[in-house]
């Protein structure tokens, strides 16, 4: 837990915005992580948001990330100035495991499911590992991250409405030819893309699933963001998405 | 020196603060922030007989100054939580309180028989207040002769302080905290959640999975220091006072209120360091006033 300064923060599409901390001392972090952020000090809003981890800056100065501007914690946050400092806990939580041999990954994300997507890029790059970013948005006003992610391989784009990229889901690039050339797969977004994502990848390329769900404590002691899983003996049972993951092997997720 | 120890029937605390149940889990997740044996105790989180999973999500929503919750009293079954739980919290040198909820009264006096054989239990807390579950306790907790039934069957088969936790949702909790102490209770701890719901605007429907939920924090601790101070002075047996403490001085106005210690909830999630922060302000608002003792402090808003 540190109160980390704010060294920038911008809107960078319709309700989205970058938000740069100074980084805590002895950072430790992995990609898919995220940072546990109180968006004001006082009682109004007590809980903490969990704000996935987008890039990490090379000298471990500072730590970005990227959120959508909804309800009144966030509109709180939007507020916030360069300068003004924020208590935060993390980063939490399991992130994306890189695997030793892979040479081609593809990275799916979807809306705000996109920004932890950046820094897992950016460290697969530099393992040598070949990236395919495959990113959906609503539509051209709300695409965040593009650019980033076009320093570290090719980029995919695809909206609902077809105002930028190619009109449909980002499943609708996974060809036969893509995903035999693919060792890994990694994807964060909304229920009903990771489900679409999770099938299409069944039996075929392994890979790992980054939930969203709200959350309490963010340490693994509330039970409240408890999710679906296949338990090691098979059944069906909670795992929480603070502290086992918020990534989780794909197989391993049970959408009912 | 300050003496901050206080006593809860039998059990000798070292300073008044524990963790309320259900917000600190077993204390694993916070024994990576800070040495436990700062608290004056632990309290776990609720323990049945059989493993309940729990409600669906959503379980928390923010509302203003506090949260609702509805886990659903998720927790692995006695049996596990003797096995594994229970036995890593030995190496700390505090009392460790086991929260005890069920169905039927038979339901609660074989957790408790069951734990009788733990020598990992310095005390049971019985959960007769859960408003999360719809056979998990409350229906005791609303009606003074069934609570009082239920503590008396606790009270002849544990070897330890039984401590009762009371529901604000009642019409006179005075009653029931009179009927419990008749019944044997050693101590009351008070209160736990106040039933509350959100509905969310895009779906139309309550925000939380399972409709209402249970409202902590800031936002209900007028109510939990109103009930104390009526219930201080109603019964002898001591009271573990809860309901939105976020600091040391807020932990004071329940002492005042006529409770022996208290129990942090909410706050341990906003602030994994709470409980220790909380026992510096209560040292601290000691040292500035010249309390000698902070059992001083108890009740002195009505003595």
């Amino acid at each position: 837990m540190a109160r980390l300064t704010i060294l920038e923060h911008r809107e960078i599409a319709d309700n989205m915005r970058w938000l740069l901390f100074e980084a805590p001392k002895d950072l430790q972090y992995q990609p898919g992580q995220f940072l546990h952020i109180r968006v004001t000090d006082g009682v109004d809003h007590l809980l903490r948001r969990p704000i996935s981890l987008c890039k990490v800056d090379g000298g471990r100065k500072a730590l970005g990330v990227a959120y959508r501007v909804g309800g009144k914690g966030t509109k709180l946050l939007a507020g916030k100035n360069v300068g003004d400092t924020l208590d935060v806990l993390g980063p939490l939580g399991k992130g994306f495991k890189l695997h030793e041999g892979d040479r081609h990954a593809i990275l799916v994300g979807g809306g705000i499911g996109v920004p932890p997507m950046v820094e897992l890029a950016d460290q697969l790059h530099r393992n040598g590992v070949k990236v395919t970013a495959i990113v959906g948005f609503q539509s051209k006003s709300v695409a965040i991250l593009i650019d980033d992610l076009k320093q570290y391989g090719d980029v995919l784009v695809s909206t609902n409405d077809g105002s930028l990229g190619r009109q449909g889901f980002v499943t609708d690039y996974m060809t036969d030819e893509l995903l035999a050339s693919a060792d890994r797969f990694y994807a964060c977004g909304p229920t009903p893309m990771l489900r679409a994502v999770q099938a299409k990848m069944e039996g075929r390329v392994a890979g790992y699933l980054s939930l969203e769900e709200r959350m309490g404590c963010g340490i693994g002691a509330c039970m409240a963001c408890v999710t679906s899983c296949r338990l090691a003996d098979g059944s069906i049972g909670y795992k929480k998405v603070c502290k086992d993951g918020p990534v989780f092997p794909a197989p391993e997720v049970y959408f009912a | 020196m300050i003496d901050l120890s206080v006593n809860i029937g039998s059990l000798k605390l070292k300073n008044p603060v524990m963790p309320a149940s259900g917000c600190f889990s077993f204390g694993k997740e916070y024994a990576d922030f800070y040495d436990l044996s700062q608290l004056g105790a632990i309290v776990v989180k609720a323990t049945t007989l059989e493993p309940r999973l729990g409600n669906p999500t959503p379980r928390v929503a923010e509302t203003p100054g506090g949260m609702l919750n509805a886990i659903g009293l998720q927790n692995p079954g006695v049996e596990k939580v003797i096995a594994e739980e229970l036995p890593h919290l030995r190496k700390y040198d505090i009392p460790v309180i086991v929260n005890v909820a069920g169905t039927t009264v038979e339901d609660y006096v074989a957790v408790t028989e069951r734990l009788m054989d733990s020598e990992d239990v310095d005390a049971i807390e019985v959960n007769i207040s859960c408003p999360n579950v719809k056979c998990g306790g409350i229906q005791f907790g609303t009606d003074p002769a069934q609570a009082a039934h239920v503590t008396e069957s606790i009270k002849k088969v544990s070897k330890v302080p039984v401590i009762v936790k009371l529901s604000p949702n009642v019409t006179d909790i005075v009653s029931m905290a009179k009927a419990v102490e008749a019944a044997g209770a050693d101590a009351i701890s008070m209160i736990n959640t106040l039933v509350g719901m959100s509905i969310d605007l895009n779906r139309k429907k309550p925000l939380i999975a399972n409709g209402v939920g249970g409202l902590s924090g800031p936002a209900v601790k007028p109510v939990a220091v109103r009930m104390t101070y009526q219930v201080a002075q109603a019964i002898q047996i001591p009271i573990i006072g809860m309901g939105g403490i976020m600091d040391g001085e807020d932990a004071i106005e329940f002492l005042m209120a006529g409770a022996a210690a208290v129990a942090v909830g909410t706050a341990n999630f906003v602030n994994p360091l709470a409980c220790p922060e909380i026992i510096d302000g209560i040292r601290q608002y000691c040292e500035q006033n010249g309390v000698a003792s902070v059992s001083d402090l108890t009740g002195v808003a009505w003595k």
